[in-house]
């Protein structure tokens, strides 16, 4: 099943992210369901806003749902906050619990860059990636987050502003990007794309 | 490096488009969507649309002109014009705005900023601030509200500093004195402004050239530079006119 299973946990704004995928051809699901989501293949918790949000994924039942999902080889793209939930804390958050599928922490900008950091700005391609394929180093994608995970060992795609920090990890059927690419032109159609098309990794 | 951003504005009302922007080859040159993806593929980082009606009647149709926007647009979309409460944003949200921008119901009732960046995201929320300069406030300038015709006797710098207190994800600084001049931005009020916030500060009113935007980015500060008439400054496209700046030094998205 291709369906796209965007997981609503009230936090903001996910026409966004459908329309880009419906635009793409993909068909999508908004759901905040966990039993749907547990049966999902291919999963997207986009986020905006506060880390704190991501308390709701718990509460409710969606993080458990989730990682079923994931240990039957479902696919995940997290998007901005739902990146950054894709590791185990935030210091915007303390307590909040991530999804802990990557091992680190989210943290704020360092001083001495305004923070937010808000714009295009451009990723540099630094591992092999299935999601940015055909996306070069140099592309412009769109930010607007004041948190940002430093980079590590599962970073794929870097982006400078003060020191890089991680705009895009990936590890088998994980995939995270700190920018929008639903708002990111071609470059970020071109990965969302991807992980629509993308098969199930071994 | 991060850019800076060239904001294309379309005014409308009714679901038209009514001032500004002349471009070639398209079937309907009033119709928004169709302009806001024109100006997405000729370079523009990011879409303002603003409903300059601000009627009542003309809400359900604002919403339904940025519904059919939406879809065919993946740069960020910022939306304003009589968005008065939580609901009236949610509405443009869920017709597919990834920020509003709202003025007078800000100053009105600023908690009206908290409850919308709270449910939706300080990223989300675009405070606009219209500001004159008079003699009583060197360095400074007075709010007005209700498209420029109301004073309120604020000024510029505190209101500013108060909004993103409140939860405003980015200040759309309009000069009065320049709106419609095509004199230049009003490059020292904008630097006033972005040092007394962190979050980005956008700049509006008075681009008339080219030079003009490589004076606010590199005098005011500026994150972005908003203009609704981009083809009247002797250039042919966005592009252009990011070339330009480029040339100049300035970091820009291009080419897209």
């Amino acid at each position: 099943m291709k369906r796209i299973a965007i997981v609503d946990y009230h936090a903001g704004n996910l026409a966004s992210v459908r329309k880009a995928f419906e635009h793409l051809g993909h068909e999508t699901v908004i759901t905040e369901d966990p039993d749907l989501v547990r049966r999902s293949r291919r999963l997207v918790v986009p986020g905006v806003g506060n880390f704190a949000a991501t308390r709701h994924l718990t509460d409710t039942g969606l993080r458990d749902a989730i990682g079923e999902a994931l240990k039957e080889g479902g696919l995940f793209l997290g998007i901005c906050v739902g990146m950054q939930w894709m590791f185990e804390a935030s210091t915007e958050a303390p307590g909040v619990p991530g999804l802990e599928a990557f091992h680190g922490r989210v943290e704020k900008f360092p001083s001495g860059v305004k923070s937010p950091h808000v714009g295009w700005n451009q990723i540099e391609v630094v591992a092999p990636s299935r999601l940015l394929a055909g996306v070069p180093s140099g592309a412009f994608v769109y930010y607007t987050h004041s948190y940002r995970v430093p980079v590590m060992d599962a970073t794929v795609a870097t982006t400078e502003y003060g020191p890089p920090f991680t705009g895009a990890v990936e590890r088998g059927n994980l995939f995270g990007v700190q920018f929008h690419p639903e708002k990111s032109s071609q470059a970020g159609l071109r990965m969302l794309d991807n992980f629509a098309m993308l098969e199930h990794a071994a | 490096m991060l850019t800076k951003r060239i904001i294309a504005c379309l005014d409308c009302t009714r679901g038209r488009v009514v001032k500004g922007v002349q471009f070639l080859n398209l079937r309907d040159a009033g119709d928004p969507a169709e302009l806001a993806a024109a100006h997405a593929e000729g370079g523009a980082d990011e879409i303002v649309m603003l409903d300059i009606s601000a009627t009542h009647e003309g809400r359900g149709t604002l919403v339904g002109t940025v519904r059919r926007t939406a879809r065919v647009l993946f740069v960020p979309f910022t939306v304003g014009g009589g968005i008065r409460t939580l609901k009236d944003a949610a509405a443009i949200f869920d017709a597919g705005a990834d920020k509003i921008t709202i003025n007078s119901a800000a100053v009105a009732d600023p908690k009206l900023i908290t409850e919308i960046a709270e449910r939706f995201g300080s990223q989300a929320v675009v405070v606009a601030i219209d500001a004159k300069r008079s003699d009583q406030a060197r360095g400074d300038a007075e709010v007005y509200v209700s498209g420029g015709h109301k004073p309120t006797g604020r000024l510029l710098l505190d209101w500013a500093r108060e909004a993103e207190s409140r939860g405003a994800g980015e200040i759309l600084f309009t000069s009065m004195d320049r709106d419609g001049t095509r004199a230049g931005f009003d490059c020292e009020l904008t630097l006033a402004v972005e040092q007394v916030v962190s979050i980005p500060v956008i700049a509006s009113g008075g681009a008339g050239s080219v030079e003009h935007f490589i004076e606010v980015f590199r005098r005011g500060h500026a994150d972005a530079a908003l203009a609704a008439s981009i083809f009247h400054f002797g250039i042919h496209s966005i592009g252009d006119l990011k070339r330009h700046v480029q040339d100049a030094g300035i970091a820009m998205r291009w080419p897209v």
